[in-house]
């Protein structure tokens, strides 16, 4: 099966849930359609939403919740 | 009672961790500076004495994280802490750690901080000082009949609150009492509806205000003002730019205006520096007080400009137990200053944050031209805090030659390799009402609205 990685459009902090108390907006496994919510970017105090750019089914999260990341780098890896 | 203070520890970072190792320094204090992971490679930590990792790039693992600071504070040997602006600057609890572990919080005393962060008790020192408040019900108002009677004492038009509200939900406002009687019990159903509390609380609305706060500094005794700020032009509540003094003031609520700030800061025997908030209605004269912040500001360069005097530089003295070294007699303000916000966001895309690595710098310079910043060349702003990149402040003579001289050093300032509010800057020291500093707080959002295309960045 091929594959396929949602790179974060942009440098910050990444963060899997709406707010601390929620719920993960996806999990591994779930099926995710093209512009899909799968997390947030957090850039200078500000939140961005960021979508899947494709449909399939996430493979694994490859940033962790909070986690820093940079412009470009995978978030997720789908299968597709 | 003088403390001995040898070193200073910033629990900060970007420009106002520049700004206070450079008034360290010049009180010959060693500086050490405090820095997450995303920080290594920062201005303040390459001026500092020392530098000091306290954790990772997330604020709240970091810069926000009280035992941490606290704990390395302890360890590098530091006598004394300042917070800066923002983060824990103003964290009661941050204050008393500090204290507790031995060493001297540079600021007020955790129950100022506490008193003044408070909504309820700020405005209940307001009122005991003498202090105008916003007229209004200053509490829930529970029957008509006790509306009646706030309508009464407050004329119109009347802001309508849900008491569960936030954020400007639920606010109506009344033009006359036979609006007020049909609107307010719509709006206690509503927000019954909308928050499970139909309790509201009635307040004059001021249509259009303007912003406007005193600088004072305390030594715990005596209390001294250095006059006013005027920072009406904000987006989404941020201020954007500000000028000092305001420029529409005059002179007698200036002095009344600046003696309520004195007369609140003595009532609570004030220490350090702080900033009194008001609302000024300028059709009627009144000023309204918002809040007393109890720290330094980003925009306290303009009050120095205008003044003279080093307000960080002052704020460690008095914390090292020195009492104010300048009576009210010795503050004199002269010309007009006026400091603009470089952030690095995107004016013509919605103001998006723009960080990045710093490809070319030119930092204006000549006569009246200051430029606080946390940029060098080469230097790669990191995206985990707040996108200002720099101050740009001018001083002149008056408030036209200001401008002036603002436009001039804008154009000099260049940044390459990342989007900057400049261009906003630019069209803003243009624009014929606010050179007439003919604008209120709900100006620039206004503006912004018709304008976002000219803020290309060229």
């Amino acid at each position: 099966m091929a594959t396929k990685d949602i790179l974060s459009p942009l440098p910050g902090t990444f963060y899997r849930k709406p707010s601390p108390d929620a719920a993960p907006y996806k999990n591994e496994g779930d099926v995710v359609k093209k512009g899909d919510v799968i997390g947030l970017i957090e850039v200078m105090k500000s939140f961005h939403e960021v979508q899947s750019d494709a449909d399939g089914t996430i493979a694994s999260f490859v940033a962790e919740n909070e986690e820093p990341v940079m412009a470009g780098q995978p978030l997720i890896t789908l299968n597709i | 009672m003088t403390r001995k203070v040898n070193t200073l520890f910033i629990a900060n970072r970007g420009e106002i961790a520049v700004r206070i190792i450079r008034a360290a320094k010049e009180l010959r204090l060693k500086t050490v500076q405090a820095h997450s992971v995303a920080d290594t490679e920062s201005l303040a930590v390459k001026l500092a004495d020392v530098a000091v990792n306290i954790g990772s790039p997330a604020a709240s693992k970091s810069y926000l994280n009280v035992e941490a600071v606290v704990a390395a504070a302890v360890a590098s040997g530091a006598d004394a802490v300042h917070p800066g602006y923002g983060f824990l600057a103003e964290n009661a609890r941050f204050a008393e750690a500090v204290e507790a572990a031995g060493l001297i919080f540079v600021g007020p005393t955790p129950h100022q901080i506490r008193m003044m962060g408070d909504k309820v008790s700020a405005l209940e020192a307001a009122i005991a000082a003498g202090v105008p408040t916003v007229p209004g019900s200053r509490g829930r108002v529970e029957t008509p009949e006790d509306a009646a009677k706030v309508v009464e004492l407050t004329g119109f038009p009347v802001m309508i609150k849900a008491s569960a509200g936030g954020g400007g939900r639920g606010i109506r406002v009344a033009n006359s009492r036979d609006e007020f009687d049909r609107l307010m019990p719509q709006a206690s159903a509503e927000a019954l509806a909308a928050f499970g509390d139909g309790g509201l609380y009635i307040e004059k609305f001021v249509a259009s205000a303007r912003h406007v706060e005193v600088q004072v500094l305390g030594d715990g005794y005596d209390v001294v003002h250095f006059f006013e700020r005027e920072c009406s032009l904000q987006r989404r509540r941020q201020k954007v730019w500000e000028e000092a003094p305001a420029a529409m003031l005059p002179e007698d609520v200036r002095a009344r205006l600046c003696q309520s700030a004195v007369n609140l800061a003595k009532a609570v025997n004030y220490r350090g520096a702080g900033t009194i908030e008001y609302l000024y209605d300028e059709t009627t004269r009144d000023f309204y007080f918002l809040e007393m912040n109890t720290r330094i500001q980003v925009e306290h360069p303009v009050t120095e400009m205008i003044t003279g005097f080093d307000l960080v530089r002052e704020m460690i003295r008095i914390a090292m137990g020195e009492r104010l070294r300048m009576r009210q007699s010795d503050i004199v303000m002269r010309g007009h200053a006026i400091e603009c916000r470089i952030n690095a966001e995107d004016p013509a895309k919605g103001f998006m944050p723009a960080p990045g690595t710093i490809e070319s710098l030119t930092i204006p310079g000549g006569a009246g031209v200051r430029f606080d910043t946390l940029l060098y060349q080469g230097y790669t702003v990191p995206p985990f805090y707040d996108s200002l990149l720099g101050k740009l402040i001018v001083w002149d003579e008056n408030r036209d030659a200001a401008l002036d001289r603002m436009q001039r050093a804008l154009k000099e300032l260049t940044i390459g390799g990342l989007k900057t509010t400049k261009p906003l800057h630019l069209a803003l020291a243009a624009d014929p009402d606010v050179r007439a500093a003919r604008f209120d707080t709900q100006f620039l959002e206004a503006w912004l609205e018709h304008r976002a295309a000219m803020l290309e960045d060229h």
